[in-house]
């Protein structure tokens, strides 16, 4: 599904990436840990093709990628529903189907308010709605959850987990409960 | 009182003022011929308005002004397009903005009426003085789309014409919107400076230019407050034509 051999980036004089090899196949969950500023994030950019390694090769047979940044990357001029429905179609025959979507991370009062009029957890709640409405081959997560509380974020998580059983999921977290909700192998950085 | 209706009468008590203010110095010169008063220079209006010859004049200098002004956009737009994707294209055209901004209207009217025949020197200087404003500002709404929401695009795999609907003319619209407020009025004056100074047939311009040939100062006031009012109501219909304002930082 992934594929990144001997991956190596750098930014300046900071060696970022340096020989990053990792293998994900379909069904399989790999979590990476690591202190800020180790270059998580950086990885999952390299592995959405977002970023050109300076070395190495980074093969990908994802027919559907998605991803929950660390921002929400929401449209600010349209409503929750639509930024959701954004993915799926340029139509409004799919609305129920995001509307659906967003009930199930308990967002079914926001549907029709924009990014502005949401917090930041509600906001980052919807670009989850977005990512898990497309049933990616691929899902990349950089620390989706941590503007959640505690029970919302086990919900939220779970309902991840079952929805992306059988993709391939990279997630950038510091939290190894994360790593473990959604029954990831856990990569350390250094 | 609903917000609108507050905003409508205010707008109207400061015209009343302002009347007020041109009746009281047309009463003080007590001269038509130097300062006719807004009711000599209204009912010269509506006397004109009142002849087929004022709308066809009116109509045709619109047309003009019109023409030039939809070419600048358009032309503004493509060459915006242009150079936000080539750096080279940018290097070469922003020196030539730059120069039609700096440079006199009275000289690109002259220097158009020896290249151009005179009913087109309206409409190539209205086009010239909206060109680099809708230009400027539709490459600073390029400028500022989100990178985030592009590199989403990206991972999504979106279709090109999504994008463009639903992150590229959202972001750029503002912009145009500015674009067209501040360039509509300096068109259509520059247009009419153009029509004074090369009188072609059935233009307003001719028509300001014979009142002042003949001193018939209230006839030029009459003429002066068309090109006004028309002015008002093209900058209506414009940006209507490109979409309401939000509160939302803009809409699609």
């Amino acid at each position: 599904m992934l594929e990144l051999n001997e991956v190596s980036l750098r930014f300046g004089d900071k060696q970022v990436l340096d020989g990053c090899t990792l293998c994900l196949k379909a069904g399989e969950h790999i979590a990476l840990m690591g202190p800020s500023g180790c270059g998580k994030t950086t990885l999952l950019r390299v592995a959405l093709g977002l970023q050109v390694p300076d070395g190495g090769t980074v093969r990908s047979k994802a027919e559907r990628a998605a991803a929950v940044f660390q921002e929400p990357r929401l449209l600010p001029w349209r409503t929750a529903a639509e930024n959701v429905n954004l993915v799926l179609s340029d139509g409004e025959e799919t609305l129920p189907e995001a509307h659906a979507w967003l009930k199930r991370l308990e967002l079914d009062d926001a549907r029709d308010l924009y990014p502005a009029e949401l917090s930041g957890g509600m906001q980052q709640r919807v670009s989850i709605a977005r990512a898990l409405a497309v049933l990616p081959a691929l899902l990349v997560l950089d620390e989706p959850f941590k503007a959640m509380d505690s029970t919302l974020r086990e919900r939220v998580m779970g309902l991840t987990a079952e929805r992306v059983k059988d993709s391939a999921l990279l997630l950038a977290t510091h939290s190894e409960d994360e790593a473990l909700a959604l029954g990831c192998k856990v990569l350390r950085f250094s | 009182m609903n917000p609108r209706v507050q905003s409508f009468f205010r707008t109207l008590a400061v015209l009343v003022f302002w009347l007020l203010v041109w009746a009281g110095a047309a009463a003080l010169v007590g001269q038509e011929l130097l300062l006719p008063s807004p009711v000599q220079t209204g009912r010269k209006l509506l006397e004109l308005g009142g002849t087929a010859e004022f709308w066809l004049t009116v109509g045709k200098s619109v047309l003009r002004v019109l023409t030039g002004i939809l070419a600048a956009v358009l032309g503004g737009i493509l060459l915006a397009l242009l150079t936000h994707r080539s750096s080279l294209c940018m290097a070469l055209l922003s020196p030539l903005m730059t120069l039609v901004k700096s440079t006199p209207v009275a000289s690109f009217i002259i220097l158009a009426l020896v290249w151009l025949g005179r009913g087109a020197v309206p409409v190539f200087i209205a086009a010239l003085m909206v060109l680099p404003v809708v230009w400027a500002n539709v490459t600073a709404g390029l400028r500022g789309i989100d990178a985030g929401l592009l590199e989403l695009a990206r991972v999504y795999e979106l279709p090109r014409l999504r994008i463009l609907r639903r992150i590229t003319w959202p972001s750029v619209r503002p912009h145009l919107r500015a674009a067209l407020r501040s360039a509509l009025g300096l068109g259509w004056k520059a247009g009419i400076a153009a029509e004074v100074l090369t009188v072609p047939a059935l233009s307003i311009g001719k028509r300001i230019y014979e009142a002042k040939l003949y001193l018939e100062t209230t006839e030029l006031f009459a003429w002066t407050a068309a090109v006004v009012l028309v002015s008002l109501a093209i900058e209506k219909l414009l940006l209507r034509l490109v979409g309401k304002e939000s509160t939302h930082a803009g809409t699609e």
